[in-house]
């Protein structure tokens, strides 16, 4: 990478402001065009047939009555979109997937989609298709899941990660270990140990917008797609690898979002809406239920978690030990691993071990959910370290900040720590007021940490200066979270503008280079580097036209504060030019001018947060009420703040949903009971108090501005912290969430957390 | 000479070798080395790695030079949300 990418330490003027958002504006009016708000002329109604089984061999599919049905331009199943995959499992999953092969694998699974006039006749057609299935026995819970006895969801798959290879097949896929030092010598020197189960149950992203997008594949081998995603580039690759396309002829525009949190980096229906156009020859638009969404679209795991935690009576932990055991649906993924290395991320450990066990079961492909499985090993780890704490009788937040990692320490999954932020977290959250304010009756007090990686990737940017001096800044990675508002931010700050000079838009992937996604708390920490990037080469270009201007070398021109300045004393009548002079005669001085930017972005450093909740039970029904909540999380340096407290904010809500409500609860016939915004329930504006956000600002040395990726980390510690607070309100250690009001009146019957 | 560790699923491929020393300028250097050395490390270094140094994840950065003490190890690819 020839960007030198490496922190400078410079006054900042537009970055750390608060203007207006771009998109404000076009969102409160409904003018911004989401996934389903793109039509095309002749544009057909897809809608897919689900399995209604947890697990079933499909023996025969007959779609010719549906074919029959005036109005029906395509039926298709898995006979129309052929294995292209060459060997690739990962990418066979995702195909197998969209649309089910040989086998439905959970309730709601694709087995077939057509294409209609209108929804009317789309309808009546998928009640035609015939599918003759033979029941198989399921499993959905993760422990019954990974029993030798339990029904087997694939038959040729053998545990992997242990050695000798096992001699039977398994439901679970993998098995991967973390640590270092002797956990028995370490347990050996204990005072106190505390060794607790806990359980999460799944929860979903619970996006506001379902998936959606428009197909349209033409006769001459092109395609087009319109679709709400974190990363059209990816959807664009995927799915020509699925659909035998060349990735040049498909063009992807990705739309608003209206809420990804991981669930929209993977593709669900949108191969199938591409092989319906194929098909029908013309435009299909596919836009998934609420109970689609719910069913066939990506939760995260359910859980189940052993942690033992040991320490001296001088507060210092002397080992720690988790096996982690996480669902991935039906196909393998990497998410008990995930959850086994961000564990014991938190702490400097002499001696610890963490397993992971990737689990499979009849439920939907699990799918990335902000800081993907940290939250749940978070729960477990940070429920036992504050029972440890109490136990020893130290304060939690002190017994924290003595074991905490620090620059040098060996992580616990394996790399040794350069400056890290959790302990200036801990000790913020240690001097903030709400750590002594007063609790009434009935109301309980937790904190709790959390950790995760953050990553960068591969990022291209163009940035136009318009021939007023305005300028427009083309980026590749999506807006999720107010990205093209930080950008124009760090446009304007390195050009020396002002923000309303420059507009931010994201680019399809045919007007500009490939993009990953926008994941991994990547968006502005990435795009933000290519676009000061971009600028700069556009500040080049700049001084070579004022050089020319003034017929002076262009070694002489130097840019400081948005202007062209001469340097040197022959120069003392050369007014500067600014970008607006410099562009308005730019078709004179070579033509317009631009600045391009591709590279990759790494280098995001890791992140940690502390938080802290106040918790109010009511013991009559076991509900819970919010009352305080604060958010400390490390930002680097905080382009726009107003959108990074909403990125702390909505962590957090999102951590609270899940840790008192949100749960996919399965009947005994192994089909979900709860597929919709009414029995599953995520927190309402009236459930949330005002989230209370500190912002801390240490610089990444990786980035010139100093920026960290700040959207995952903060759903990290919710749970735990809800749970301690919990714990502490009633009484009784809660290890199961969510902590539903049945949960919570239970223990408080039984003395038991579940 | 730069140290590196394995994660545990590469182990196996790389004749059981945890730490394996190599001598490498950058992260492309490296990971070109550990093919030609393991053979069988090739299809992950090409698919599933990302390479820590000093406590910072690379996933794509192969021109990331190594200091000579530099601390490296192979991670899985993270997923991220």
């Amino acid at each position: 990478m020839s960007f030198d990418a490496e922190f400078r330490n410079q006054q900042f003027k537009s970055v750390g402001s608060r203007p207006l958002r771009p998109d404000g504006i076009d969102k409160v009016t409904g003018r911004a065009r989401y996934g389903a708000d793109f039509n095309m002329p002749g544009q057909l109604v897809g809608r897919v047939l689900r399995s209604p089984h947890a697990h079933a061999r499909i023996v025969r599919i007959d779609t010719s009555r549906a074919e029959a049905v005036k109005g029906v331009k395509a039926v298709v199943t898995a006979a129309d979109l052929p294995d292209l995959t060459n060997g690739d499992a990962e990418l066979l999953h995702i195909l197998d997937n969209c649309m089910a092969r040989t086998k439905a694998l959970y309730d709601g699974h694709a087995v077939a989609a057509v294409a209609a006039i209108d929804a009317k006749a789309a309808r009546e057609a998928l009640k035609l298709i015939e599918i003759e299935y033979e029941v198989l026995p399921h499993v959905v819970d993760v422990d019954a899941a990974a029993q030798s006895d339990a029904p087997l969801i694939d038959e040729t798959l053998f545990t992997g990660g242990v050695e000798p290879k096992p001699a039977k097949p398994s439901n679970v896929a993998n098995r991967s270990e973390f640590g270092h030092g002797d956990v028995d010598a370490g347990f050996a020197q204990a005072d106190v140990i505390v060794e607790r189960s806990f359980r999460t149950e799944q929860a979903h992203q619970g996006y506001i917008e379902p998936h959606a997008c428009v197909a349209s594949c033409n006769p001459d081998g092109t395609a087009d797609m319109w679709v709400c995603t974190q990363g059209h580039f990816v959807y664009r690759q995927i799915c020509a690898d699925l659909l035998g396309l060349e990735v040049s002829k498909l063009r992807v525009t990705s739309s608003e979002i209206g809420g990804g949190f991981g669930g929209k980096t993977h593709v669900w229906a949108e191969p199938v809406a591409l092989a319906l156009s194929r098909k029908a020859g013309r435009p299909v638009k596919l836009v998934m239920s609420r109970d689609e969404v719910f069913r066939a679209s990506g939760p995260t795991s359910a859980t189940s978690i052993d942690v033992k935690i040991g320490a001296r009576k001088d507060g210092t932990i002397t080992a720690a030990v988790a096996h982690l055991r996480y669902t991935n649906g039906p196909y393998p993924g990497m998410w008990a691993e995930l959850g086994a290395m961000t564990s014991f991320a938190c702490y400097d450990l002499e001696n610890v071990k963490t397993v992971g066990y990737e689990v499979l079961v009849n439920r939907p492909k699990v799918a990335a959910y902000r800081a993907p499985s940290a939250p749940m090993a978070a729960f477990a780890v940070e429920s036992a370290i504050d029972e440890l704490a109490g136990k020893i009788g130290m304060d939690p937040v002190a017994f924290r900040i003595r074991n905490a990692a620090k620059e040098g320490t060996k992580s616990s999954y394996g790399p040794v720590y350069g400056p890290i932020g959790i302990g200036p977290t801990l000790e913020a959250a240690q001097s903030h007021p709400h750590m002594s304010a007063p609790l009434g009756p009935n109301q309980g007090r937790g904190m709790a940490c959390g950790f995760w990686f953050n990553f960068g990737g591969q990022t291209c940017t163009d940035l136009n200066v318009n021939a007023d001096g305005t300028v427009t800044l083309a980026v590749g990675t999506v807006d999720v979270g107010g990205s093209r508002a930080s950008l124009s931010l760090i446009a304007a700050e390195e050009l020396g503008i002002a923000y309303d000079d420059v507009k931010a838009v994201v680019a399809d992937t045919a007007t500009l280079g490939y993009n990953d996604m926008t994941d991994g708390s990547r968006g502005t920490f990435s795009s933000s580097m290519a676009t000061i990037s971009a600028a700069r080469n556009a500040i080049d270009v700049m001084r070579h036209r004022a050089a020319l201007t003034w017929d002076i070398p262009v070694e002489d021109v130097v840019w400081e504060d948005g202007h062209a300045k001469a340097r040197g004393e022959n120069y003392g009548n050369l007014a500067p030019l600014s970008v607006k002079d410099i562009a308005a005669e730019s078709g004179k001085t070579g033509g317009p001018i631009a600045g391009h930017s591709e590279l990759v972005a790494d280098g995001a450093g890791v992140s940690f947060a502390t938080h802290i909740c106040d918790v109010e039970v009511d013991p009559e029904t076991g509900a819970t009420r919010i009352i305080r909540y604060t958010v400390i999380q490390d930002a680097g340096k905080a382009v726009h703040p107003s959108y990074v407290e909403g990125q702390y904010q909505g962590g957090a809500a999102q951590g609270i949903g899940w840790a008192l409500n949100e749960e996919y609860i399965y009947g005994e016939d192994g089909r979900l009971q709860n597929p919709g915004f009414l029995d599953y329930r995520i927190p309402v504006c009236s459930d949330l108090p005002m989230i209370d956000t500190q912002i801390l600002e240490i610089p990444n040395p990786n980035h010139p501005y100093g920026v960290r990726g700040v959207g995952e980390t903060s759903i990290v510690p919710p749970l735990a912290a809800i749970g301690n607070a919990i714990s502490n309100a009633v009484g009784v250690r809660m290890s199961h969430i969510p902590m539903s009001p049945p949960r919570i009146r239970a223990a408080l019957d039984g003395g038991a957390g579940s | 000479m730069v140290e590196v560790t394995l994660w545990g699923g590469l182990v196996p491929l790389a004749e059981n070798q945890k730490t394996i020393t190599v001598e490498a300028g950058t992260v492309r250097e490296l990971l070109r080395k550990l093919q030609e050395r393991y053979p069988g490390l090739k299809s992950a270094i090409e698919n599933d790695v990302a390479v820590v140094v000093d406590g910072v994840v690379y996933r794509d950065d192969r021109s990331k030079e190594l200091a000579a003490d530099a601390e490296v190890f192979l991670m899985r690819r993270l997923a991220g949300g």
